[in-house]
């Protein structure tokens, strides 16, 4: 692996259980915005969950194999991006301290933090890509997910690449309130929750958007769960989906973009990115 | 005071549902932020400021008992005594004794958060004394009969309306206006002049105890701690152990600190540094001054994993900024301290059985940690307290089954993939019949005021892998 910049870089997309499961055409449209801005993107099979899921709820050991298999499957790429602020916070600011003292592994974890980014933090800041302008795009609020916000400083980024698209964001208030998802949060405590909810949710309609765009699939669903119960109608889109694809209204449109056929927009020179680790482990899925 | 943590979640809904607490609790978690982030603004060195309250409270923390005994010594070098409390009712025990020593009836009280940790004022009552509270907020809600909702603001939960009526029922001064906060104010005050002058003993917390001197430094914003200090002839201290600081420059550092964090202020309208009784050419000040000193969890607490906890300097920024303590208020929490803090203070001061709901009442947003002056990991402990009860069997077993299971399986890839595939299923058909999601264990608390989102056709990596296949090779997969 060459220490300096690659033309262009080999970029493995952690596609994240959520837009796996509920709405693989986020990562359609970030696997699109990534050719775009010229990277060769790779989709590794041998990925699984971070392991969020019990290192928050409870199970804290139960997530370290989950992070040396995710460690693994992704060190031998130039870069990881993944379209949630909260799985790239997982990756970035976690697995560093939930694989401390386990030998052998935490270096492979600050490694692979240093080269993986969220989806928007990576567009703009490492590959300083422009999109291409949106058409009769619907008008837009965002809405700033914590781990993104606070663990990864994600809140310029995607504004910024929306304002490249021509799409104007009207701020909401609150913006650096959560929503109320959080995980498991969410379902057990769900009375809180759902009031978390209904506030940014008054938020968001009283900015005068009609769409509601964000990082983390997760706040999307919770919110939009919340808002077809209490009859507010917003539009709830991922924002790799508004960047990728403004034309086509609606987000539960089952056909992919054409994933492949984008062309590089090259007008911005992409800044080197962190030498990769020489601790090239070709993965293998365990068991 | 009663301790309801166990029944959180019914708490919580008691406080969603009041009408009354809503928009207090909105202005409350708007102002106080925006006051803090103003003084934050105009003080450069603020950061600088935290990194150092930080360390020093680190150095403290290492070499606690050393700086106990300085303190100890200073102390007593100024002619005042200092007792050690291992728990709650020793605390409560040696102030009585104090009391029952110099022949007190009349008790006056300054805010402090380990006597409603100790429940000192049912302990006081208790053995026939009249214990009187004299910070207006602790006022109000000792009038009210209730506990405090927020660790600077205890009656920040009550509106101007509902004080008005609480002092028309409670004040036997016939009909007046009580329409403003001024006239409430000087109704207050009327009520408490004479007490202080009548009042046998002073108890007081401190917001830091000075080693290099012995002093104790109390910062206020009524006076009403100065009054309960210098009036009576007994002061009686009570602290926790980790109020220590090496140096009064160490104690202006946090101060400058604190008055920041807790209300935006450059400084607060009163501090005062004590330092034993009066001595003989002075014209005021009490007779005797004792300091007691309560554990309760602290020297444990600081020997393993929730260490940081003790940095805390009580300024209740991360409860201004938590999104659920904005939501439920403080009486939600159920014991002496809500938000964050209490919810990682409850469970190791209390026990996690009793409060094992409070480590679940954080969605990790991570505002209270970037805002707490100390730089406490909040969501960190949380994250520890919740595998605490995981480990301890404690949380509910659909849970602990769930999540492991879950967990489990998602460590072989091929098995990720199927059981995704199989979840994209589950939740497109619960999704369609809410009245089976209600039933499910651990999903069914989503259906609770949320539709679930239909998924798409097919799972992203199923429509991948067939994708790449078909273009045989064609990518490196
Ligand atoms: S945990 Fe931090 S923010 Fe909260 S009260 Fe303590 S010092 Fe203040």
């Amino acid at each position: 692996m060459s220490t300096s910049a690659p033309a262009r870089p080999r970029v493995a997309l952690f596609v994240s259980c959520l837009v796996n499961v509920f709405r693989p055409t986020v990562a359609e449209a970030a696997i699109a915005l990534l050719e775009q801005a010229g990277c060769e993107v790779d989709v590794p099979p041998g990925q699984s969950c971070c392991g969020q899921p019990g290192y928050n709820a409870g199970a804290i050991a139960a997530a370290r194999p989950l992070a040396q298999n995710l460690i693994r499957c992704f060190e031998d790429y130039d870069y990881v991006v993944a379209p949630t602020g909260s799985c790239t916070g997982m990756i970035v600011e976690h697995y560093p301290r939930l694989l401390a003292q386990t030998p052998g592994w935490h270096e492979r974890a600050v490694a692979l933090a240093a080269r993986t980014f969220e989806l928007t933090h990576f567009l703009h800041t490492v590959m300083g890509f422009v999109p291409a302008p949106c058409k009769g795009t619907a008008s837009v609020s965002y809405h700033d997910s914590c781990a993104g916000l606070r663990e990864l400083g994600i809140r310029q980024q995607p504004r910024a690449l929306l304002a490249h698209a021509g799409v104007q964001v009207q701020e909401m208030q609150g913006t650096e309130i959560c929503c109320g998802f959080g995980g498991a949060f969410c379902a057990k405590l769900p009375a809180i929750s759902t009031a978390m909810a209904d506030e940014k949710l008054a938020n968001a309609v009283a900015s005068g958007a009609t769409t509601l765009a964000g990082g983390d699939l997760g706040c999307l669903l919770h919110l939009e769960g919340r808002a077809a119960v209490t009859g507010i109608s917003l539009e709830f889109r991922h924002v790799a989906e508004v960047l990728a694809d403004a034309h086509v209204a609606g987000h539960a449109r089952d056909t992919a973009p054409d994933v492949g056929a984008g062309h590089a927009r090259d007008t911005a020179a992409p800044v080197a990115p962190p030498q990769p680790s020489l601790n090239v482990h070709l993965g293998s899925e365990p068991g | 005071m009663q301790h309801t943590s166990e029944h959180f979640v019914q708490n919580s809904r008691i406080a969603l549902a009041d009408a009354q607490l809503k928009p207090v609790l909105g202005a409350v978690t708007t102002f106080l932020p925006a006051l803090r982030q103003k003084a934050i603004d105009q003080t450069p060195e603020f950061e600088a400021l935290r990194d150092y309250a930080v360390a020093m409270k680190d150095h403290v923390l290492d070499h606690l008992e050393t700086y106990l005994a300085d303190f100890e010594r200073a102390v007593q070098a100024r002619g005042g005594a200092v007792h050690h409390a291992a728990g709650a009712e020793d605390l409560n025990r040696i102030v009585l004794a104090l009391c029952a020593g110099a022949d007190v009836r009349k008790v006056i009280k300054g805010k402090s958060m380990v006597g409603e940790e100790t429940n000192l004022n049912d302990a006081l009552q208790g053995a026939g004394l009249e214990v009187l509270e004299t910070d207006l907020g602790e006022y109000i809600i000792q009038q009210a009969g209730e506990p405090p909702s927020h660790i600077i603001g205890p009656a920040l939960h009550k509106s101007k309306a509902q004080v008005a009526e609480l002092f028309r029922q409670k004040h036997d001064l016939g009909e007046r206006n009580l329409d403003d906060v001024p006239q409430m104010v000087r109704e207050a005050r009327q009520m408490l002049r004479e007490r202080f002058l009548s009042a046998d003993a002073g108890i007081t917390g401190a917001n830091a105890l000075v080693a290099e001197n012995g002093s104790i430094m109390l910062v206020t914003n009524e006076g009403n701690g100065d009054l309960c200090s210098i009036l009576p002839r007994l002061h009686i201290v009570i602290a926790g152990i980790e109020k220590l600081v090496p140096t009064v420059e160490d104690a202006s550092a946090l101060h400058r600190v604190l008055c920041r964090s807790a209300t935006g202020q450059i400084t607060s309208a009163y501090t005062t540094f004590y330092s034993g009784p009066r001595r003989a050419e002075e014209p005021d000040g009490p007779v005797a001054f004792h300091v007691i000193l309560l554990d309760n969890g602290r020297r444990a607490m600081r020997a393993g994993k929730y260490r940081s906890m003790l940095r805390c300097i009580r300024c209740g920024a991360c409860l201004n900024h938590c999104p659920v303590y904005r939501h439920v208020g403080g009486h939600a929490y159920g014991w002496v301290y809500p938000g964050p803090m209490g919810s990682v203070l409850t469970p190791l001061m209390t026990g996690l059985e009793r409060a094992v709901e409070l480590p679940n009442a954080c969605t990790a947003c991570g505002r209270c940690e970037e805002t707490c002056p100390m730089r406490i990991p909040l969501p960190e402990h949380l994250r520890q307290l919740r595998d605490d009860a995981a480990t301890a069997g404690i949380t509910p077993r659909a849970w602990r089954l769930g999540i492991g299971a879950a967990m489990t399986a998602f460590r072989w890839p091929w098995l990720y993939r199927a059981s995704s595939g199989l979840a994209r299923s589950a939740v497109a058909f619960l999704g369609r019949h809410p009245g089976v999601l209600r039933r499910v264990p651990v999903l069914r608390g989503w259906a609770q005021g949320r539709a679930l989102p239909a998924p798409q056709a097919e799972t992203f990596m199923g429509r991948w892998q067939r994708r790449q296949h078909g273009k045989s090779g064609e990518h490196r997969l």
